[in-house]
């Protein structure tokens, strides 16, 4: 693909500048060896309980990231390392809480399933299956009720779509008009079931419209083409109170989470192969370099950076403490 | 003062409650156009439109969910069950959203909802309509949980709750609703939750009820001081968190303690409270504490059959008499 593309002199049509661009890929590159890191730790043992890693579905949470503004939320569910850290959350307490410190997000008491982070307006990291698609309803209508302009972004997987929450959430976002993107982060399984295994109707994205929700697919592979779906999602949003459900065609490299590594019953080697070959860091890269808004040296550049910013979250989660004892029994209510 | 029903008295404090704050909105399934199905919201779509009192469909746990997504970021909804019944449907959000986001988050994000609506045995409504729910809810940490038993303790309870930071359940019940009562007109009356209240000061026995069988309660007592047993009647009012000190101290005072309760007595709430009582203050017990509950079966349409499944007052007036003849020390 980035071969199809003419060097220098002619325009490269990206619709991004080169600053935009370079943050894209150090957004996409963070996320990755985050996410490298945190397999090595886990499999080391500083890891407990389920992960689940982000591999290969970088340019969805970092497109919709980058058309967001900070005070605009963001809500997921447990495989949420990424859109955390795009949301730009600190990847040294990221680290922390996936380790169960007490410099965590959440102090250590959420883990990897449960992150949250008030100062970048990220609502969490929830674990049951479709249950914060209402909570994102919720917070569309609170917006609307305060009568801000902002709108939230809500991830969820295509394991989520044959809950009732799913519907629930459409139907009452599409009946009130709230300001809330459905962003379904079609990873083609749901652990190991497959979308076509469990959709009556596989092609998500025509839920939308049974809700009359503007809704497409987009190449969640493809950065630029989510952060353009994305975009036109968000200025309906905002000026007219318009839901939207975006369909991201992606793809998870590992198995479902760490304890399912290689993620090899329910799909071939062949087909995860052929899905790495549309990486979104590697396709991004070259379009970039090809286009010439990155030279080889820039790459390099901002591969040591992520690298030094990774290992220095790791070295912060190592050396934070555990939480002490006394906080098994904070923080369950707030006291007036 | 002011004599007014149960019913009345929480509709005061949600207009009161609403009127103090503009973050309090309510919202239910038929909370405003046909004014609640029990019309506790009456009048409320008028006084404050629709975008406070909002109608939502059929969709328990989408309209929870989306109380607790307002609540996370700066609102304090009420959420209307048409009946306790249907909250199961929204369980999921109840206990793992609302009660946990707190603890969760590490204190970054509570969630101040209340969710109201009638629960407990009704009148021939059968299985689904008729049981009580506080057992499903008071188990989880994070939550509160209120049973208000008079009109008075439906008003102070219920603005306490709405003040609350944290996810209340707040249960009240159909056969209640037109009971009259004394309830003050001070918008700043507040009952604080957890506090739990001596309805009736007596000497023998402590008997533990709340909402329809503390009514059932106080009858078996006036009966029972004829006798010459001296009945104190406390009610926890708060079910969590639980106001242990006054049922331990009443039972100091008493010697013997009976609980009663609606629901069925397996792992219920007279379990916990013979528990604690049995933990705390042994030494103080003249007599086993006894449990007056409802039948371990689904409640039944049949009246005669509905009957033998609520705990009558000949049942409590048993269990009283037993424990004050048994021989203490």
């Amino acid at each position: 693909m980035a071969k199809t593309l003419t060097r220098g002199g002619a325009s490269p049509g990206l619709g991004v500048d080169a600053a935009v661009a370079k943050q894209l890929l150090t957004d996409m590159l963070l996320i990755r060896r985050f996410e490298e890191k945190a397999a090595e730790a886990y499999t080391l043992g500083k890891i407990g309980g389920f992960l689940h890693l982000y591999i290969g579905e970088e340019a969805v949470a970092v497109g919709t990231t980058s058309v967001l503004r900070p005070d605009d939320y963001a809500i997921s569910a447990y495989r949420e390392h990424g859109h955390c850290l795009a949301k730009g959350s600190d990847p040294k307490r990221v680290m922390a809480e996936l380790y169960g410190r007490r410099d965590g997000l959440s102090k250590g008491k959420g883990g990897s399933m449960h992150l949250f982070d008030r100062s970048t307006n990220f609502l969490g990291g929830h674990a049951i299956v479709g249950a914060h698609l209402p909570i994102a309803a919720g917070v569309g209508f609170a917006i609307k009720y305060q009568g801000g302009d902002q709108v939230i972004v809500c991830y969820f997987g295509d394991g989520a779509v044959p809950e009732g929450e799913f519907h629930e959430s459409m139907n009452l976002a599409a009946l009130w008009k709230l300001p809330v993107i459905f962003l379904c982060e079609n990873n083609r399984y749901a652990m190991g079931t497959s979308v076509e295994r469990a959709l009556a109707q596989p092609e998500i994205w025509r839920f939308g419209q049974t809700y009359g929700v503007p809704s497409e697919r987009v190449d969640g592979m493809d950065v630029l083409a989510v952060r353009e779906a994305v975009a036109r999602a968000v200025t309906r949003a905002r000026q007219h109170k318009t839901p939207a459900l975006l369909e991201a065609d992606t793809y998870r490299y590992r198995g479902h989470s760490m304890r399912d590594p290689a993620g090899a019953v329910y799909r071939t080697k062949e087909e995860v192969e052929r899905e790495k070959l549309r990486d979104p860091i590697v396709l991004f890269r070259d379009k970039l370099l090809a286009a010439g808004l990155l030279a080889e040296a820039d790459v390099r550049t901002i591969e040591k950076d992520v690298s030094d910013r990774v290992d220095e979250a790791v070295a912060f989660a190592d050396a934070s403490p555990e939480p002490p004892g006394e906080w098994l029994f904070t923080d369950i209510y707030k006291e007036a | 003062m002011a004599a007014m029903t149960y019913r009345e008295a929480l509709n005061l404090a949600l207009r009161e409650e609403m009127r103090r704050d503009p973050r309090v909105f309510v919202i239910g399934e038929e909370v405003g156009l046909y004014e609640g199905a029990y019309k506790v919201t009456q009048g409320l779509l008028k006084e404050f439109g629709g975008q406070r009192v909002v109608d939502t469909p059929i969709a328990e746990s989408g309209f929870t969910g989306v109380g607790i997504g307002a609540a996370m970021v700066g609102l304090r909804p009420v959420i209307e069950m048409m009946t306790f019944n249907f909250a199961l449907l929204a369980l999921d959000q109840i206990v793992n959203s609302a009660a946990k986001m707190y603890y969760m988050s590490g204190g970054q994000f509570n969630v101040p909802i209340v969710i109201r609506g009638p629960g407990g045995p009704a009148a021939q409504l059968a299985a689904q309509h008729s049981q009580s729910m506080e057992t499903y809810f008071y188990h989880v940490p994070g939550l509160k949980v209120v049973r208000p038993t008079t009109p008075m303790d439906a008003k102070g309870l219920l603005k306490s709750a709405i003040r609350d930071d944290n996810p209340v359940i707040f249960i009240e019940a159909e056969t209640l609703y037109s009971v009259k009562g004394e309830v003050p007109d001070d918008p700043e009356f507040l009952i604080p939750l957890g506090k739990a209240l001596v309805r009736r000061e007596g000497t023998d026995v402590t008997v533990i009820a709340y909402m329809g069988m503390m009514y059932r309660a106080m009858e078996a007592a006036e009966e029972l001081e004829k006798e010459g047993i001296s009945v104190e009647l406390v009610d926890p009012r708060t079910l969590r968190p639980m106001d242990t000190e006054t049922i331990i101290g009443s039972v100091r005072k008493t010697h013997r303690a009976v609980v009663v309760e609606a629901g069925a007595g397996f792992a219920g709430m007279g379990s916990e409270i013979v528990a604690f009582v049995t933990e705390q203050a042994f030494d103080d017990l003249d007599a086993p504490v006894e449990r007056v509950t409802g039948a371990n079966a689904p409640m039944p349409y049949a009246r005669n059959l509905e009957k033998l499944k609520t705990p009558s007052k000949d049942k409590i007036l048993a269990a009283v008499r037993r424990v004050c003849n048994a021989n203490g020390s």
